[in-house]
């Protein structure tokens, strides 16, 4: 700031008389840019003191017992953040999982495979993708995915893994359609576009000439990407992907209806959970009770730390990107 | 045409003024927030009573909860609560509290071969299959309800409301009257922490994974079953006898209540004595301040609730809500006028 104040001070003194009038009003300007960006940190600051202020009543009541424990009883007010930590976590993990590899292969296939006609259509339909309202794919998710899952996919993987020791446990249960897998697999879908886009936009920064270099050299499109591609991107792609997981943490309303919305924690993938979101955007309206209130904003407040690490992380990442293509 | 263009300008502005006029009168409004429950017999009711009087009534169906906090930030003229305020607790935060409508709650349930109403349940077992202590629906506690009927050897999948509601208040209620399993293990709130089966949003959410999942069971409102037309269930009630679920069996609920024996008219109607009252019936009720900061308002207000309960019954049957019976109506008003006040004279004068 001291330096950018000195630059102008600089370029004032080199201007010539008629020029000086003007001086204060790019004074004004400077003020008014400084004060917008003031005005976001003051924004982010409230809310964090908004949310340690509203949260503080089940810290003190529960302590570090708040972040470890499973209960979540209204009646008794005894709460405790681990299920909703787990599901919220647990959903964006199976989502990345599926997500990362489905959208660097489309992105891969947009820039070095796919004929010049057909990438425009590809790539319109992707950013389509990202423009669905959420409540969208929860309301096709309860009545057109969830029922498919129920009859078609659960069933099958029960019975599949029936006698595989670790899977048996984890794919277990009554089919019910909706649970922690059917959100995790409607976050996949609502992440692919965010990380599609990241991750297609950095393939194209990779110099023409590298990868020419290496077709000369007789290698494959696949050797291209995997030696040449990604490793020039990688930073990007990690950026895109922490785009990708700071959306699926924080979603809230398509999971809220495909979860099973039980404050419970199971070995089953199939089973019925909670996230985080998800938990405050159902009981929020009804909540009644200090501590109650106060453990739906504490879960707010650990949402927010953990969807700010993972920006925190994607800032990171592409700075790095953007200091090494300077 | 170019004498069409100055006409349509004027009329256009005609219509600005008018409508901005319009919103200057809107000022005098009444405003309410709370239950979802009951949000649309208040809209139609508002309506209705907008076309009669010119006042008209914004009613903000935010959730009981949001509706409490909302009438002691004295924000609003009035709250609404699904769940009544505790007498204490309407003493300390100078609010009184009345009912206003009626509904009921009734199981439903996705059995392949048995049709709405066929099957009978009780109290207890109804607490044991959320519970998750009765399983199959061939159970010999369901059997011997039941011995006419074939019942399936299928599981029971449990299926209860994941956002906090009234709806669920009145069920937990219940359940915990019928069941000291229940009441000792889960209680009664607007969310409870269940034992068992999968949460789904509002009535719709429950009623379709009831409707997609074989041998599921749930509880909806009465009004969203009739209008979908789901299995609903038959149940014992206090006094013995199985009853239906409709709106003679919740009046009856209604009138057999103690509601001038009890402070702040804090009566919960869930298993009712009576022999044709259903178990999972309750009102919902409406919060205001004794002492109103707007006089003005609240007394607006009053006369809604008093048009409301003189002629709204047949709106309220319409929409398969129960109106306040007579009796009860007039002992709101009697707490009107002794309670609600502006510097020290009643807000309503009963006639």
């Amino acid at each position: 700031m001291t330096d950018c104040a000195m630059n102008t001070s600089a370029a004032n003194t080199r201007r010539t008389g008629a020029s000086r009038w003007f001086a204060p009003s790019d004074k004004l300007f400077h003020g008014l840019t400084l004060s917008a960006a003031v005005f976001v940190l003051l924004l982010l600051g409230g809310v964090i003191v908004a949310l340690l202020e509203g949260a503080w009543p089940a810290f003190a009541k529960f302590g570090f017992g708040f972040l470890v424990s499973q209960s979540w009883n209204p009646v008794t007010e005894q709460f405790g953040a681990l299920a909703p930590i787990s599901g919220t976590l647990i959903t964006s993990f199976i989502a990345m999982l599926l997500g990362i590899p489905i959208s660097i292969g489309i992105a891969i296939f947009l820039t070095e495979i796919c004929p010049m006609w057909l990438r425009r259509p590809i790539g319109i339909c992707i950013e389509l993708l990202a423009g669905i309202p959420s409540i969208i794919f929860g309301i096709w998710g309860l009545f057109v995915f969830a029922p498919f899952m129920q009859r078609n996919v659960q069933p099958f993987l029960i019975d599949t893994f029936e006698d595989v020791p670790i899977l048996s446990n984890l794919f277990a249960g009554p089919p019910y359609g909706i649970g922690i897998l059917t959100a995790s697999l409607i976050l996949t879908i609502m992440v692919l576009p965010f990380i599609t886009a990241v991750t297609r936009d950095v393939f194209e920064t990779v110099p023409p000439v590298l990868k020419e270099a290496a077709y000369g050299l007789g290698s494959t499109t696949w050797e291209v990407t995997r030696y040449v591609v990604l490793p020039y991107t990688r930073v990007g792609v990690v950026g895109g992907i922490m785009l990708g997981l700071g959306r699926a943490l924080g979603e809230t309303m398509a999971v809220t209806f495909v979860i099973g919305n039980a404050h419970r924690i199971h070995a089953s993938i199939i089973g019925p959970g909670t996230t985080i979101s998800a938990t405050i955007a159902n009981e929020f309206t009804e909540a009644v009770g200090d501590i109650y209130t106060a453990s739906l904003v504490a879960l707010g407040l650990i949402l927010f730390l953990i969807t700010f690490t993972v920006l925190a992380i994607a800032r990171y990442m592409l700075m790095r990107l953007n200091k090494r293509a300077a | 045409m170019f004498h069409l263009k100055p006409v349509m300008l004027k009329a256009a502005v005609v219509a600005l003024v008018a409508s901005v006029s319009l919103g200057g009168a809107r000022a005098a409004d009444i405003s309410g927030a709370g239950a979802s429950f009951p949000y649309p017999i208040y809209t139609k009711w508002a309506a209705a009573y907008k076309k009669e009087t010119g006042i008209g009534l914004n009613y903000q169906s935010i959730g009981s909860g949001g509706g409490i906090k909302q009438i002691k930030a004295k924000t609003v003229t009035f709250g609404a609560s699904d769940m009544p305020l505790k007498a204490k607790d309407l003493e300390d935060s100078g609010l009184v509290q009345f009912p206003m409508i009626i509904g009921g709650v009734v199981p439903v349930a996705n059995i392949k071969g048995i049709k709405p109403g066929e099957l009978v349940i009780d109290g207890p077992t109804l607490a044991n299959i959320f519970l998750g202590k009765v399983k199959r629906w061939n159970d010999e506690a369901i059997k011997k309800l039941n011995p006419d009927i074939d019942l399936p050897k299928s599981a029971i999948a449990v299926v209860h409301r994941s956002d906090g509601s009234g709806t669920t208040f009145l069920f937990t209620d219940y359940l915990s009257k019928a069941s000291a399993a229940w009441k000792s293990e889960v209680g009664a709130a607007t969310a409870v922490q269940w034992p068992t089966g999968i949460g789904a949003k509002g009535n719709e959410g429950v009623a379709n994974m009831t409707g997609q999942t074989d041998g599921a069971i749930g509880y909806v409102e009465y009004a969203y079953a009739k209008q979908n037309k789901l299995t609903h269930l038959r149940m014992i009630n206090k006094a013995g006898k199985a009853v239906q679920p409709d709106s003679a069996s919740f009046k009856t609920a209604a009138a057999n209540a103690d509601w001038a024996g009890t402070p702040g008219f804090e009566v919960i109607l869930t298993d009712a004595a009576g022999d044709n009252s259903w178990p999972i019936t309750g009102a919902s009720f409406i919060l205001m301040h004794k002492n109103p900061q707007d006089a003005a308002s609240a007394a607006e207000a009053l006369k809604f609730f008093d048009w409301a309960f003189k002629s709204g019954e047949a709106m309220a049957d319409e929409l398969d809500y129960v109106a306040m019976p007579q009796n009860v109506a007039d002992l709101v008003r009697k707490a009107w006028s002794s309670q609600i006040q502006s510097g020290g004279k009643p807000l309503f004068a009963a006639q």
